[in-house]
């Protein structure tokens, strides 16, 4: 906590920790490591800056914000630079505002960084919102002494497919460099050449390739570093800024969008110092153009009888032919409803509410990927209520003196949760172990430890911790502690009744940090088979009467048994048992077994899809129902730390509905009534709900023992990457020309066992297909085979039907 | 008169193959280390404090405290850096030092490791001078095999290695904090101090950086004594120094005399200027000092003469110039220099530097107006103490000092272009 001057106090009291001095004639109390440009600044002074940025490292390169310092009464010869400064007592600081020499010091540095930069503010896509032009014109001269000749560079260079760097317009402040080192971990740009011909540079071949790239765009202070996506396409100043929140992965990180004329220009991290202070990844960043794509479904369709094709339809026909073809499902073998994991709360209560009410069924699961009884029995008994206060947080992870992250890739699943990992492990604060199959970038980045096993033997290399690394076991029994566990844990039996026994034996916090960011929201609304809102169990008859009362339902009306999970549903109308499906937002390639799923769609009478753009879904519904992309509509994500990230309608007007309203109109049609016409009303519906009480968990599900895969066979290593062929990256090719090589990784041993060449190919199969791709050697366990679930051409859902732990053949594979 | 040169530094320069092991030892080498090893460290940095010795790399900073900076016993490893990356203009004394009498550079590095309890020492060696580094690698070769570095050296239990690193041939890692990330196979710019390098230098571990004459002094003092020491030179800056002359004199050279001598004593020593043209400016201690004119011939060259007489005594290379030598044509050169040298970190002096040449080669070329002169000078102002290390500072001494000097010589360069309005004297 820091003082501010009091005016009317003769005396200002310096608490422990912090020292007085003067600024520019003020008294002022600053905690002791201070920078004398931060003090300064909240006393309103703002002293121009370049290479100071509050969350990298001070360098004092730039030597703008020189201030003239006196310590002990004297005076220092030289001005200081007030961001590698820190407060003493007793010192008395000038800054521009008081001294002559501070601003003739700044005027200086300013003219010196001006010469060589280029007159071309006019088409600069930083004219504007350009931190050099501001401070020009508050700390520079009017006119120039230069009349020789400016430095030029051939502009602009490709630094990655989506980043170019205008050299020229560079004031080498080393923002991004220092960024790339401190913050991602991925130096991939550093100085090149000295003096005046000094400038930013990757190396040969080797291009800027770092998930968190675009950040360094948004923090130069100059022109240099644009975007493929945003260079040439708006100015600031013809730009709505929306404050909104990200709807990729479940960080659900703040952010600005910009936009102009009724479609997105860029996104900007925003500033959350609890959630992502001011980064974002990439995909964040750059993949919102899904909205915009070409085959974005405007208009309801109905399937045309005579043709067998979709056709356009009014609304009115569409709710009418999918209300009565959904009465008629339910009333024969029932309706099974597949949210998937992108919904907003209010959106994914709005499914919750309409499988109760209107389908009378308890057969909805948000998970749109693999799953199982025990990660439901998990999230339902604990996750659903945990909250910021609490559970596990950001800030939490950064005081952690231990995090142990389970099936949990955080680069590649929660960016943003991996710069905190790699802040605290970096500031020496957290101790970081990785229980995977091979240190990722993300191992090494985080300074962390690889606790490596066999797919699939997590929960017993869990078990077994206490006996082989007791040292961690030790560690998470410190307080603080957390273990964070990612959604491949579903893929692993054993896994949570591991996660949970470690917990209890060690009092660590558990964090649960699903892939996407709709996931968590979905479950506190009772998006799941077995949960009403608020993580009511669906088989407690006082829960079920409290949501009855509540919805103004007749008592009793509610579903009772708790309902089938997704591949149950999928089993069900697959084979008859499920009349229909109303589906949101699923690409069925996510899910455990695609083939199950298409199936599904084709056997089952009468399906519904909600959906952005045309898909497997789509390719077997009965009625299409046109909804509304984030920017489109408002709402809220629940992010995994449990906590309500709401935001408002970024684009408005564009007809689009939410898939609460499409849905609250389709029950009407049903003779229901959800309440949920606007996402305001239903979250206000769902706020009247209020949260249930823990009805605890009965974890148990033993760790299965390794059998070992037979000859030919290896066992499957796979997660999802960041970048790859996720449904909301289409459309942004420079995005794509970022994500890292496709590539199968195996020890070497195993690459001799199969005969795999190095710089060779391998092809991976089962009884459904097979995937031939190049081959790398890595410290995995022997006998395993890692591959991206679904980069480029490697689909392991869609063509292998395998899942991580799975058993695969492995063969040397020409391309 | 009396010959003032007192050569100890170059005493064995002049003996044959003077380098090799068998002529330092022949002529006393390798004496100071015995007395050392037996000495407790602690007594070591003080007698080198009783000494006086003050750093020969141009800062003149004391070394006894220097080396009483190093916290003992903190349980992280010490190092000793030799600053051998000799690139100043004019600057010419470590080379020839290493070149001729490497082992006692060598005595005096296991000395100081000793006293600062260091096990490893680095030779930082300028790039281009491959001659000399080839000497270096052979004596320390030799002095390994003769049980001088290594294990126990000499049965004291002591151990040190010293490796001998080449530079890439940039003049900012000439600057101690550059040198250390140079020597860690960084970038070589500077640092941010603090931490300073006394707590934090190569490989974030205690260090102390000295330059070659300084640390070739240790093991004359040591035999010598700090009284010995004392007895030459003045009272604040004690001891022999190497002047480098070099220009227009008849006989340049390295001329080893107490500190505090005079051009005008020096010049003597050296045969005068060169074919009798007179003197017309000249650098106390290479192109980062301020200039001095031929009023300066008696201002005692030791670290306060210099000052007092408004410039810095440097590395006392002592370029001189005659009067056939265009001052603005000199400041030119030199600060092509200094635009070409800049590492680029900091503003001033990367931008600073670009632009001073332009208005220099303009001027030169008979371009130049009077009001470039104000120009110069003002960025000149902004460069001096804007930068992050002192290499801006040094970049302007030539140019400030030259203007303030030599004003008439610019303003010349500008008369034709003096603008007159036509008609304006009809």
């Amino acid at each position: 906590m820091t003082i501010a001057p009091d005016k009317n106090s003769t005396e200002l009291v310096v608490p422990e920790g912090h020292v007085k001095l003067v600024i520019d004639g003020v008294e002022v109390v600053a905690p002791k490591g201070e920078l004398l440009i931060r003090t300064a600044e909240r006393l309103g002074t703002v002293i121009p800056r370049f290479c100071d940025h509050p969350l990298l490292e001070p360098a004092g390169a730039c030597r703008q914000c020189l201030v003239e310092v006196e310590m002990g009464g004297r005076p220092m010869p030289k001005p200081q630079a007030s961001c590698t400064m820190t407060v003493a007592d007793g010192m008395v600081v000038k800054t521009q505002l008081t001294s002559p020499v501070a601003d003739k010091a700044q005027q200086g540095v300013m003219e010196l960084l001006l010469i060589n930069h280029p007159l071309d503010c006019p088409i600069c896509d930083k004219g504007g919102e350009c931190p050099l032009q501001n401070q020009a014109i508050a700390h520079g001269r009017s006119d120039s002494r230069f009349h020789e000749h400016k430095r030029t560079f051939p502009k602009p260079i490709n630094i990655s497919t989506q980043v170019l760097l205008d050299r020229e317009r560079c004031v080498l402040c080393q923002r991004c460099t220092r960024f790339s080192a401190q913050i991602a971990g991925d130096p991939f740009i550093e100085l090149l050449e000295r003096g005046a011909q000094q400038q930013i540079g990757v190396a040969k071949e080797k291009p800027f390739q770092s998930y968190f790239s675009g950040n360094t765009i948004q923090i130069c202070p100059v022109g240099a570093l644009t975007s493929a996506a945003y260079r040439f396409r708006a100015r600031p100043f013809d730009l709505v800024s929306t404050p909104s929140v990200c709807e990729h992965c479940s960080s659900g990180c703040a952010e600005r969008t910009d936009w102009r004329r009724g479609k997105v220009q860029r996104k900007l991290a925003g500033d959350d110092p609890q959630v992502n202070e001011e980064w974002i990844c990439d995909k964040g960043r750059f993949a919102f153009r899904y909205a915009t794509a070409d085959d974005r479904i405007t208009r309801p369709m109905v399937r045309d009888a005579e043709t067998g094709e979709l056709r356009e339809s009014s609304w009115t026909e569409a709710l009418q032919v999918a209300a009565a073809g959904l009465l008629a499902a339910r009333d024969a073998n029932g309706v099974g409803v597949l949210t998937g994991g992108r919904l907003t709360v209010e959106d994914a209560y709005a499914y919750s509410k309409f499988a109760r009410i209107a389908l009378h069924t308890n057969d909805i699961d948000f998970r749109a990927r693999p799953h199982s009884a025990e990660e439901l029995e998990f999230l339902s008994g604990t996750t659903v209520f945990t909250n910021p206060d609490n559970g596990v947080t950001f800030q939490g992870i950064e005081s952690a003196p231990a995090a142990l992250l389970v099936a949990f890739e955080p680069e590649e699943e929660a960016p943003i949760v991996f710069l905190r990992l790699r802040k605290s492990a970096r500031k020496g604060t957290t101790k970081v172990f990785h229980l995977g199959q091979f240190t990722t970038p993300a191992v090494e980045k985080t300074f962390g430890t690889l606790l490596a096993c066999v797919p699939g033997a997590e929960a017993n290399a869990l078990n077994a911790l206490p006996d082989h690394a007791s040292d961690v076991v030790e560690l998470l029994g410190k307080p603080g502690a957390v273990i964070l566990v990612g959604e491949r844990a579903a893929e692993i039996p054993g896994a949570f009744t591991a996660v949970a026994r470690l917990a209890e034996r060690t009092g660590a916090k558990v964090a649960w940090i699903p892939r996407r960011a709709g996931e968590r929201g979905a479950l506190a609304v009772g998006a799941t088979p077995n949960l009403l809102p608020g993580g009511r169990h669906v088989a407690n008859t006082a829960a079920r009467t409290e949501v009855e009362r509540t919805w103004g339902v007749e008592e009793g009306s509610l579903p009772a048994n708790p309902g089938r999970d997704t591949t149950g549903i999928l089993e069900a109308a697959a084979n008859g048992q499920l009349s229909g499906l109303v589906v949101g937002g699923v690409d069925p390639f996510d899910l455990p077994d695609p083939a199950l799923a298409e199936k599904a769609l084709a056997q089952a009478g009468f399906v519904v899809s909600l959906e952005l753009r045309p898909s497997a879904v789509t390719a077997h519904a009965d009625v299409v129902l046109p909804i509304a992309p984030a920017v489109e509509k408002s709402g809220s994500y629940l992010n995994w730390e449990g906590r309500r990230r709401e935001f408002g309608t970024t684009l408005e007007g564009t007809g689009a509905l939410p898939d609460c309203r499409v849905l609250d109109t389709l029950a009407v049609e049903m003779d229901a009534d959800l309440f949920t016409q606007t996402p305001a009303a239903a979250a206000a519906d769902l706020a009247r709900l209020g949260e249930g009480a823990p009805s605890g968990s009965s974890l148990n599900v033993a760790a299965p023992l390794q059998s070992p895969a037979g000859a030919g066979k290896a066992v499957l290593a796979t997660w999802h990457r960041l970048i790859g062929n996720g449904s909301l990256q289409v459309d942004e090719p420079h995005l794509a020309g970022t994500a890292r090589p496709v590539v199968a990784k195996v020890a070497e041993a195993t690459a001799q066992q199969f005969g795999l060449e190095t710089g060779g190919y391998v092809t991976v199969s089962t009884e459904r297909g097979a995937i031939t791709l190049p081959v790398e050697t890595d410290d995995l366990p022997e006998g395993v085979i890692w591959l991206p679930t679904n980069s480029g051409d490697v689909t392991v859902r869609a063509t292998l039907g395998a899942g991580h732990g799975s058993i695969v053949s492995v063969s040397g594979g020409k391309s | 008169m009396v010959n003032p040169l007192t050569p100890v530094l170059t005493k064995r320069w002049t003996e044959p193959r003077s380098w090799t092991i068998e002529t330092y030892e022949r002529t006393g080498g390798y004496t100071a280390l015995p007395k050392a090893l037996k000495a407790h460290p602690d007594q070591l940095i003080q007698q080198c404090k009783d000494s006086g010795l003050r750093g020969r790399g141009g800062a003149g900073f004391p070394t006894g405290m220097k080396w009483g900076f190093i916290p003992q016993g903190d349980g992280k490893p010490h190092y000793l850096v030799i600053n051998a990356d000799e690139g100043e203009p004019g600057t010419c004394k470590d080379i020839p030092l290493m070149m001729a009498d490497p082992h006692s550079l060598i005595e005096g590095v296991i000395i100081t490791s000793y006293a600062i309890r260091a096990n490893f020492a680095a030779i930082y060696v300028r790039g281009e001078v491959l001659h000399c580094i080839r000497r270096l690698n052979a004596a320390v070769k030799d002095a390994y095999a003769k049980g001088y570095l290594g294990k126990d050296i000499l049965g004291s239990g002591f151990d040190l290695d010293v490796v001998i690193h080449a530079g890439a041939g940039a003049y900012i890692c000439g600057e101690e904090t550059a040198l250390l990330d140079s020597l860690e196979g960084r970038r070589g710019q500077p640092r941010l101090k603090p931490p300073f390098p006394a707590t934090s230098g190569l490989y974030a571990s205690p260090t102390v950086v000295n330059n070659v004459e300084t640390i070739a002094s240790v093991p004359f003092i040591v035999n010598g004594g700090a009284d010995w020491f004392r007895e030459m030179g003045r009272d604040r800056s004690p001891g022999p120094k190497i002047y480098s002359l070099s220009g227009h004199v008849t006989n340049p050279g390295q001329y080893e005399a107490p500190m505090g001598t005079t051009l005008r004593q020096l010049l003597d020593m050296a045969g005068g200027m060169k074919d009798g043209i007179p003197l017309k400016f000249w650098t106390p201690g290479g192109s980062s000092t301020p200039l001095f004119t031929a009023e300066h011939l008696d201002v005692p060259l030791d670290f306060e003469g210099a000052a007092e007489a408004g410039s810095m005594l440097g590395t006392t290379a002592l370029q001189i110039f005659n009067e056939t030598v265009s001052v603005p044509w000199a400041v030119m050169k030199w600060t092509e220099f200094y635009k070409h040298e800049s590492c680029g970190k900091c503003t001033p002096c990367r931008e600073g530097t670009y632009w001073l040449v332009q208005i220099l080669q303009r001027m030169v070329a008979g371009n130049g107006t009077a009001s470039d002169i104000d120009t110069l000078l003002d960025v000149c102002d902004n460069i001096l103490g804007r930068s992050f290390c002192a290499l801006g500072d040094g970049a302007v001494s030539p140019i400030t000092s030259g203007i303030k000097y030599f004003k008439d010589e610019f303003l010349a360069l500008c008369d034709q272009n003096s603008k007159v309005l036509a008609g304006a004297n009809a």
